[in-house]
């Protein structure tokens, strides 16, 4: 199973702060974004939307989840 | 070195800036930026979100370029995270340095990273509904104003 986190307005869109998936061994996150809703999966491979795995920052390109994996979405931020 | 703080509680900005002049009682000049909750518009409340893994590390980077940008005294940056009211404060940044036009930039550089380069995610509440904010066209030209690095 991975875990992945939805940070901002991706949260409302989920409409979970979170989601656990289940996993058949390695996976890539473009069968992953197959997983969910439609709408949820266009709003998480936006161009804008930038990952971090495990609490690293990765980019998309390739990127395969295994077992115990955790993955979040970070939308454009605003601060201050 | 720098004084970095994620608050998740409300913080008395008057007792840090009077708290950071004393620990800089040598520094010709001290700059400080309160950012607060604003009034009006119907905003009841305003709530900010952090990452743990990457909000902290990155404001604690940031203070680091900072300091390697302009010859200071001193630095500190306080940003809150969670649900704040109109006049709560929200983000405070001091600088110490020996002559106040080191001081007023790098303020105004942290300030402009903190608005669009951090990594926290703001909604508002206003008639009883959250709205989740945008970023701004205005932060990110304020950012482009110190070109990269």
């Amino acid at each position: 199973m991975a875990k992945l986190l939805f940070l901002g307005q991706l949260e409302d869109i989920a409409g979970a702060p979170d989601l656990t998936v289940p996993l058949q061994g390695p996976t890539t996150l473009a069968d992953i974004l197959l997983m969910l809703p439609p709408i949820l999966g266009d709003a998480l491979s936006g161009p804008k939307v930038k990952l971090a795995l495990n609490g690293t920052l990765v980019t998309s390109a390739d990127l395969i989840l295994i077992d115990a994996d955790e993955l979040a979405f970070l939308p454009p931020v605003s601060g201050g | 070195m720098a004084d970095v703080r994620l608050a998740l509680e409300p913080f008395d900005p008057a007792a840090e800036l009077t708290a950071f002049a004393a620990a800089h009682g040598g520094a010709g000049g001290i700059v400080s930026f309160l950012g607060q909750v604003r009034a009006g518009e119907g905003v009841e409340a305003l709530e900010l979100r952090h990452f743990p893994p990457l909000t902290l590390p990155g404001m604690q980077a940031l203070a680091q370029t900072t300091r390697d940008r302009w010859p200071l005294a001193g630095l500190c940056i306080i940003h809150r995270s969670g649900v704040m009211h109109p006049g709560d404060p929200i983000v405070f940044v001091a600088t110490a340095a020996r002559h106040r036009r080191d001081a007023f930039a790098a303020a105004d550089f942290a300030m402009d990273h903190l608005k669009s380069d951090a990594w926290f995610w703001k909604r508002e509440q206003a008639a009883g509904h959250w709205r989740w904010i945008e970023p701004r066209e205005q932060d990110h030209a304020d950012l482009a104003r110190w070109g990269r690095g």
